[in-house]
């Protein structure tokens, strides 16, 4: 198992605040450059999948479980449907920000912030789900190989 | 040999669609397949976003002392394809986990002798 | 205030009901949710209809941001006509959906069922309304993904290799389409399907115009199942759960078919540049084959479900023989069939899966005698395949008569020959299944059934009604798709 070497342990958890802090950057600097929420969603997932895949997947899922994933996908198509709802109960058509802030660009601003958090919050869970996903099936075989192979000893 | 390079970025574009399709059609593996998918559908990625590209453009940003900007349109659709190509992916190597947990293989014609048993 | 809005909620209202019954994570609520929802976008479609009729077209820019710059929904009569369709015979199919379902699923995997259900709802509407080239490749696939999940969810195991087959097709067939919009984009620089009608037709016999026009052809062809593009559908309708075997023969072929339409007359500009290319003899050609390899291939099927899955390949078959005419005629049939195929064949695939629900089989051999156990159930079937085989009365008969009108006006009679010599397989494969439902004994296991439960059988009747009543007036039906084919024709959008 790779926890058992020094090395990665080490830069994996040095790295961990970086990538995070990068996913945030990308993420709030999407308003005025290249950036937004799906990168940012990409970058922290892998930081949870580097952890899980460097200390094993029930330490990673102890930190975001599963249930809290299936949640979170949810919520994301939520937040940015329902941000839409809201200009259009504030009189404007579907998705138009405008309303939001005193003069229309401060709203424009403000409803892709809210959008962003959407789509950072799905697509960053909907990585941890594919991961968890697949990579419990890695896990399940290990441990029938485990069995498999005492069984022959014995 | 000079047009070949004028429209190199179509060249790779037909390889990769032919390539990718190929893949799909004659593998019976069914991962072999999902991967041929992806190189199918990777050409259409450089199908749009070569032409969003401008000579001499930066990126569209607007600043001082630029004046030529490449076309930002086909990168948002293409980040689009990219994540509906990542959830096809994923659901279609779901499925495959899914066959071979109730068949036992993966294998096209070795699943079809299964089928026509059953 | 609303009434401006229709064309954003006819999409945001299943959409935001989809996240919020995978949410709730509790069967019953994700069912009201979804039954609430559909029943809401229903009403929308019959809001945008009045709209239309009043009005004519109408545009909704998305965000506010004014089109061709932003995304536009564009309803027109053929758009809101395919949005009837689709969210009425969801309407009807979605209540039919809690009995199957409580009895397969626990609560969580029947709340992710209706979100899935919800997700490909919105797809289909969106593709149809949205006015926006590549918004319709991002709504198709959002479709196609929920509509690949439903299908592996059924109970037969054979149902994930048929997913896996439809995801592998759809996935080369939703790519084709883009390419199609690349090449298309590449020429005029823009995606909004109105500024494409009016840019198209200076270039439209350049050669990057044409490859589009192919590929678009064959991708739509593979989403819609036409004959050879078909392999997908057999499996996928007969191995997966009733519900979404009905929900997809109700809808998405259909939403194929309206993409054919609106690229073919809409963007290539009316009915004068499709005939001048050779796609009116291929489809005719295709058509006709599909009309009889497939009803022949439906006779010799012993899975009642797989019989009807390629009766709907020839069914397709009927609809696109319509388009091939590119006639106010040949159009006016094939929506017509499109409306009424829809809703006869989601109550088919319905009245099935009451059978299954009961008789846990779909073999014919074992729905011996059913006709004395489930009289119900099997009375609709047996109406709802005259309606396929087009007696008079039914819905079925309107949508003969019409593509009989079509051939006749072309002169070709050895069309209407063809016809009716399809109405009699159809007639043959239909009573194959009378005759073992009604006139065997029961089979061992047919012996204990009772009758469906009325939450099954109220929703199938309703489309039973339908059919009738399509059959008699055709204000709805015929008196639409005749307005809505004259302005295909006339490119008018």
């Amino acid at each position: 198992m790779m926890r058992d070497t020094i090395i990665l342990r080490v830069v994996t958890k040095l790295l961990l605040p970086v990538i995070l802090i990068f996913a945030l950057y990308v993420q709030f600097h999407g308003d005025y450059g290249p950036g937004g929420g799906f990168q940012a969603g990409v970058a922290a997932a892998a930081a949870i999948i580097l952890y899980g895949m460097v200390f094993g997947i029930p330490a990673a899922q102890h930190v975001i479980s599963k249930s809290v994933v299936q949640i979170m996908i949810p919520l994301g198509v939520l937040i940015f449907a329902g941000t839409g709802v809201a200009g259009l109960l504030l009189g404007e058509n579907y998705l138009n920000y405008s309303p939001f802030g005193s003069h229309s660009e401060a709203g424009q601003h403000l409803g892709i912030l809210i959008v962003e958090a959407g789509v950072f919050i799905t697509v960053a869970s909907t990585m941890l789900a594919i991961f968890y996903g697949f990579g419990g099936l890695a896990d399940e075989a290990d441990a029938a190989a485990a069995e498999k192979s005492e069984e022959s000893e014995e | 040999m000079t047009t070949i390079l004028a429209d190199l970025n179509y060249w790779v574009t037909v390889f990769l669609l032919v390539g990718g399709l190929y893949i799909v059609v004659a593998h019976g593996n069914m991962i072999k397949k999902l991967v041929g998918l992806s190189i199918f559908q990777t050409s259409v990625y450089l199908l749009f976003i070569s032409p969003g590209k401008v000579l001499g453009g930066t990126a569209p940003i607007i600043a001082e002392g630029f004046d030529v900007y490449s076309n930002p349109l086909p990168h948002v659709l293409i980040l689009t394809a990219i994540v509906v190509g990542v959830a096809t992916i994923a659901l279609g190597l779901a499925l495959v986990v899914r066959i071979h947990k109730s068949y036992g293989t993966i294998e096209e014609d070795e699943l079809h002798d299964l089928e026509s048993d059953a | 205030m609303i009434a401006a809005h229709l064309p954003a909620l006819q999409v945001v209202i299943p959409l935001i009901a989809a996240p919020l019954c995978a949410i709730l994570r509790r069967g019953t609520a994700a069912w009201v949710i979804a039954v609430a929802a559909n029943w809401l976008a229903f009403a929308v479609s019959i809001g945008l209809l009045f709209r239309v009729l009043d009005e004519g077209v109408i545009s909704y820019a998305m965000g506010g941001w004014a089109p061709p710059i932003g995304i536009e929904y564009r309803v027109d009569l053929i758009n809101v006509f395919v949005l009837l369709v689709v969210s009425g015979v969801g309407a009807a199919i979605i209540p039919f959906a809690r009995k199957g379902t409580e009895a397969r699923f626990d609560s969580t995997n029947q709340a992710w069922f209706y979100t899935m259900y919800l997700l490909a709802l919105t797809g289909l509407l969106g593709v149809t309304i949205t006015g926006d080239a590549f918004n319709i490749f991002v709504f198709l696939e959002i479709s196609s993904l929920a509509s690949y999940v439903m299908i592996a969810m059924g109970r037969d195991k054979r149902a994930l290799t048929a997913a896996y087959q439809y995801l592998i097709m759809g996935t080369v067939g939703a790519t084709f389409i883009v390419i199609g919009i690349g090449l298309l984009w590449a020429m005029t620089g823009t995606l909004n399907l109105y500024d494409l009608a009016q840019r198209i037709p200076d270039i439209e016999n350049t050669r990057p115009v044409l490859a589009a026009l192919a590929f678009l052809t064959v991708g739509i062809s593979l989403k819609l199942a036409l004959f050879p593009l078909h392999l997908w559908l057999p499996n996928a309708y007969a191995y997966a759960p009733a519900v979404t075997s009905a929900f997809l023969a109700g809808t998405a072929t259909k939403v194929g078919i309206y993409l054919l339409l609106r690229f073919f007359f809409t963007v290539f500009g009316g009915g004068g540049f499709f005939l001048s290319t050779p796609l009116p003899e291929m489809f005719l050609v295709l058509s006709i084959v599909a009309i009889f390899a497939a009803s022949t291939v439906a006779l010799f099927q012993n899975n009642v479900k797989r019989m009807f899955a390629y009766s709907s390949v020839a069914q397709i078959g009927f609809i696109t023989l319509g388009i091939s005419y590119a006639t106010e005629t040949g159009l006016t049939a094939a929506l017509v069939h499109l409306m009424n195929h829809a809703i006869m064949k989601a109550g088919i695939f319905m009245l099935l899966g009451c059978v299954i629900y009961r008789l846990a089989s779909m073999r014919i051999d074992d729905m011996a005698g059913i006709g004395r156990k489930m009289p119900f159930t099997m009375a609709g079937i047996v109406i709802l395949g005259l309606s396929l085989i087009g007696a008079p009365g039914t819905s079925g008969f309107i949508s003969k008569f019409w593509l009989v009108l079509a051939a006749m006006e072309n002169g070709q009679w050895w069309l209407v020959a063809l016809i009716v010599i399809a109405s009699l397989i159809t007639m043959l494969y239909v009573g194959r299944l009378v005759e073992a439902a009604y006139f065997r004994e029961p089979s061992e296991k047919a012996k204990n059934v009772r009758e469906a439960p009325l939450a099954m059988l109220i929703p199938a009747y309703v489309l039973v009604a339908a059919t009738i009543y399509l059959g008699l007036d055709t204000t709805w039906s015929a008196g639409l798709a005749q307005d809505a084919a004259a302005s295909l024709l006339s490119a008018a959008y």
